[in-house]
């Protein structure tokens, strides 16, 4: 074709193309992620729920195909819930609290777990975090949504790492199981969230302070844990 | 080699581009796993002894489109985006990191040509048919593209560069 044919001849757009190549060739050079690899998501589902048999963990044929949410991180979605919104608000709200960040604090965690259990309607878990370097603050009770967006209690888990950097993990109950979902991601003002519903639990699991690609580590931790 | 073999070759250009294109890795990764699995899906429709690459960058292109009405249903492609704040990179000198920003303020369908262009170093030809578009909407868009960087990087709004001409 003409010289038209050779965008780069173009000494602007030759400077540009180094630009952008010295900004993102680094990332030929990173390893492949093994989902990626694969032909279909759903034979790692399996690939992971098997490994996780072998390593003894119990984890069983419904839990193992479960376990292809961990995979999917979704860019932010159209519709975000509304549960994910009141989740970023809460956090936003409560962990700058110095004197109040919870209203039931780790000291009684069996008193607070059963008894945002008995307000939720559903067995709660206060995931332990502290394996990787997250201990929990406490939680507490708030107005939030139920079936069809009517006014439900739901709860917030408040955790923090030495640093006094906080993570909050926000539960309502009585989701629809027809929403479950892989984890979604969401920003909300700076507040970033991962979320997912599980088995008619929405969870919402925000932070301010830290990366996406750490939140998402805490949020499969916490989906682990949930799981067992 | 079979297709599948050169479709796993090219996974890292396909995240490269997908980076410079989604901005941040997660939705990159999003990107290029979508793209994957439609490819895997469609891999009958790819004709033997075409670029492959070419085709692969296509099911990209159509599952980005896809992505974008699907985050903002309303929003038209050449609208310009609003500024994200980038997590600084310490390697980056403050030009590259300037330029980066730069290029995640341009419309996606400008962005994504500049990206075939300038990064996968496309000819117009291969980005014309990559994207489904004629060559010279290719051009236009590359030029548009083009000067709203150069405004951007000089400080000025788009369109600031028009009126100092004048002034000048």
């Amino acid at each position: 074709m003409s010289e038209n044919n050779a965008p780069l001849d173009d000494p602007e757009l030759k400077a540009l193309s180094q630009g952008l190549h010295q900004l993102y060739d680094p990332v030929l050079q990173e390893p492949v992620p093994k989902y990626l690899r694969a032909p279909r998501r759903r034979w790692h589902g399996l690939a992971i729920a098997a490994s996780w048999v072998a390593l003894g963990l119990g984890v069983g044929v419904l839990a193992g195909w479960q376990l292809h949410v961990r995979l999917a991180s979704v860019p932010p979605q159209a519709e975000v819930p509304g549960f994910v919104k009141r989740a970023a608000i809460a956090h936003a709200v409560y962990t700058p609290e110095v004197r109040h960040p919870v209203e039931v604090g780790a000291d009684q965690e069996q008193h607070l777990v059963a008894w945002l259990s008995k307000r939720l309607g559903a067995p709660l878990h206060a995931p332990k975090l502290d394996d990787i370097g997250y201990s929990l603050v406490g939680g507490r009770l708030l107005p939030g949504e139920g079936i069809a967006g009517a006014p439900a209690p739901v709860a917030q888990f408040m955790y923090q790492n030495k640093l006094g950097t906080r993570i909050t993990l926000y539960v309502r109950a009585n989701a629809s199981s027809s929403q479950e979902t892989a984890f979604r991601y969401a920003a909300e003002g700076n507040v970033k969230v991962f979320y997912w519903i599980d088995r008619k639990l929405g969870y919402a699991l925000s932070s301010t302070d830290i990366g996406t690609d750490d939140l998402l580590k805490i949020a499969n931790a916490v989906y682990q844990q949930l799981n067992p | 080699m079979n297709d599948a073999d050169s479709i796993v070759e090219l996974i890292p250009r396909l995240r490269r581009y997908a980076r410079a294109l989604a901005g941040d890795r997660i939705a990159a990764d999003d990107l290029v796993q979508d793209t994957l699995e439609r490819a895997w899906s469609k891999l009958h429709l790819y004709r033997r002894g075409t670029d492959l690459r070419a085709w692969l960058f296509t099911v990209m292109h159509n599952v980005y489109v896809n992505q974008l009405r699907a985050l903002r249903p309303t929003a038209p492609l050449d609208e310009e985006m609003p500024e994200l704040a980038q997590p600084l990179r310490e390697t980056d000198t403050l030009v590259l990191r300037d330029l980066d920003t730069a290029i995640r303020r341009l419309p996606p369908d400008q962005r994504e040509v500049l990206l075939l262009v300038a990064l996968e170093e496309m000819s117009y030809d291969e980005a014309a048919g990559t994207l489904g578009i004629p060559i010279g909407t290719v051009m236009s868009r590359l030029a548009r593209a083009r000067e709203k960087l150069r405004a951007m990087l000089s400080g000025l709004p788009p369109g600031g560069s028009k009126q100092l001409k004048i002034v000048k």
